[in-house]
């Protein structure tokens, strides 16, 4: 484990009911990067987020977050610890006002005291939120309601956020303004573990990258080099 | 009463609404947090009745004053209810709380047969027999003080959840269990709360129940059933709805037994309630 890492999997095996959906899983998350977990549907990216959140619990392995155990936590507890998930489908809550959406981020212990300081940068990442406010969640076109998704997880003030297929379904412009949302966000100190299938885009956004093929890790490295790799040109560019 | 005078049973169907709404906030809010069916919903009010019972002939206390000893007793049993049986169940599969719920139902209704026999039992008070006016038309006083305990339950209901930290929990574990889990809320935590809630609903329901009619240890199935069409009436997961629903059902139900007479008013209310699961199934006031 080095200086750097501020989230480690090591040798992770997770299984859904009886169908195992990860095999020995390692994957480090190093202090202040942006990190990508690129992979086609059913290639257990959710599953590894979700273990790492708690709602799914490792059968072999360990995950440790700023050097202490994680791994058999409560998803509470891990959202406490510092990490918050941003789920895929974004999931914000469809019948309450935007600004709720956001209080509810702000949940856990540490982040209620910080509620109206977070708001307030929300607000700056994301100035449409402070304007549709009072608005009903499921109002919001696709593009506003992923920005009330990570708006909401930067409510629980984390320190590592895991975000799930963010430009799934966006158009490329909306996409654009995300991406520059996350470097901003890192901009602040906040590490982000992004999970998605656009590869060519993903390589562009992101520090290093692991690439995850059913349930197993195949590649991983600095995103300039995966995008000189030839098995990746072949696999995912279609070259 | 005229019997021409249509003004009266509308009145009192709309107050009596009030308590309609009271007894099946508990089984909307337990539904709309956790889909479940509370099947013992029903007799959790008529043991909040009873509660009131004891102490009323015990302390000799004001059955509404009772309430400031079984809200408590309600709140942990409830909480306990939902950690110990309600919890353990959903892990086994999502039918088995509604068997554990019914359970509770058959558990309740036996016991307090067996502590208070099956004689028909009321909360009486020096203003049991109290009236109103409104013009030359007179009112139970009971009926009044029910539809205000309904408006204020239902307001401080209302501002719990809009205005707390563990009210927009409940609200966000009901809309997305998995969303709220990963913004930091302990949802078995959370759940335990809204049954503790919903049985301080029943506690007070149950005092207003008894202090307007007789209650006997299994009229919890006739307050599940008020609940029920309350709730199907109005539709879930909406307080106002519940609200609508009260009122609507038992406006329908003194029409009903002043045209057609107090044998017909319930068949009244149950068509009503067939009528709109029908042409409406998501309720008046449904999403």
């Amino acid at each position: 484990m080095s200086e750097k890492s501020l989230l480690l999997i090591d040798g992770i095996d997770v299984f859904h009911g009886s169908i195992q959906a990860l095999w020995d899983v390692s994957l480090e998350v190093r202090h202040g990067e942006i990190l990508a977990l690129i992979g086609a549907n059913a290639s257990g990216k959710t599953t590894l987020l979700d273990a790492i959140s708690g709602l799914l619990r490792p059968t072999k392995g360990g995950i440790e977050f700023q050097g202490r155990s994680i791994a058999g936590l409560d998803p509470y507890q891990i959202v406490e610890l510092g990490i918050t998930q941003v789920p895929e489908g974004r999931r914000v809550f469809p019948d309450v006002p935007v600004l709720e959406n956001l209080i509810i981020g702000s949940y856990n212990q540490r982040a209620r005291q910080k509620r109206e300081e977070s708001l307030e940068r929300v607000y700056e990442h994301f100035p449409i939120l402070r304007e549709r406010r009072k608005q009903i969640a499921k109002t919001l076109s696709g593009g506003e309601q992923q920005m009330l998704a990570i708006g909401r997880g930067l409510m629980a003030d984390p320190k590592l956020m895991l975000i799930d297929e963010m430009s799934l379904g966006l158009a490329p412009i909306v996409i654009d303004g995300l991406f520059k949302a996350l470097r901003e966000i890192r901009g602040r100190g906040i590490t982000v573990l992004f999970v998605e299938q656009n590869v060519k885009r993903t390589l562009q956004e992101a520090d290093r990258a692991y690439i995850l093929e059913t349930g197993q890790i195949t590649l991983s490295g600095p995103s300039a080099e995966l995008r000189g790799d030839d098995r990746v040109k072949i696999a995912y560019f279609g070259l | 009463m005229i019997s021409g005078d249509i003004l009266t049973p509308i009145v009192m169907g709309f107050l009596l609404g009030g308590l309609y709404a009271l007894i099946a906030l508990g089984l909307s809010l337990i539904f709309g947090v956790m889909r479940l069916i509370n099947l013992a919903h029903g007799d959790l009010v008529i043991l909040g009745s009873y509660l009131a019972y004891a102490l009323v002939t015990i302390l000799g206390q004001d059955p509404i004053v009772s309430l400031a000893a079984s809200i408590p007793v309600m709140f942990v049993l409830g909480f306990g209810i939902q950690k110990y049986l309600m919890g353990r169940a959903f892990a086994v599969s999502a039918e088995a709380p509604l068997i554990i719920a019914f359970g509770v139902s058959l558990i309740l209704q036996n016991a307090n047969q067996i502590i208070w026999t099956p004689l028909s039992r009321g909360l009486t008070t020096s203003y049991s027999l109290a009236s109103f006016y409104i013009g030359e038309r007179q009112f139970p006083l009971s009926y009044l003080l029910n539809f205000v305990a309904g408006i204020l339950v239902m307001v401080a209901l209302r501002e719990f959840l809009a205005r707390t930290y563990l009210g927009r929990a409940i609200t966000a574990a009901s809309q997305d269990r998995r969303a709220a889990q990963l913004m930091g809320i302990n949802t078995q935590r959370v759940y335990g709360y809204a049954f503790a809630i919903a049985m301080v609903s029943a506690a007070i329901a149950g005092v207003f129940l008894g202090m307007t009619f007789p209650f006997t240890p299994t009229s919890g199935v006739s307050s599940l059933t008020i609940a029920f069409g309350t709730v199907i009436i109005g539709g879930l997961g909406s307080l106002f709805g519940t609200f609508i629903g009260g009122i609507t059902l038992g406006i329908v139900q003194t029409l009903a037994g002043h045209f057609f007479g107090s044998a017909a008013q319930m068949l009244v209310v149950y068509i009503v309630v067939l009528v709109i699961l029908t042409v409406r199934p998501q309720g008046l006031w449904g999403r």
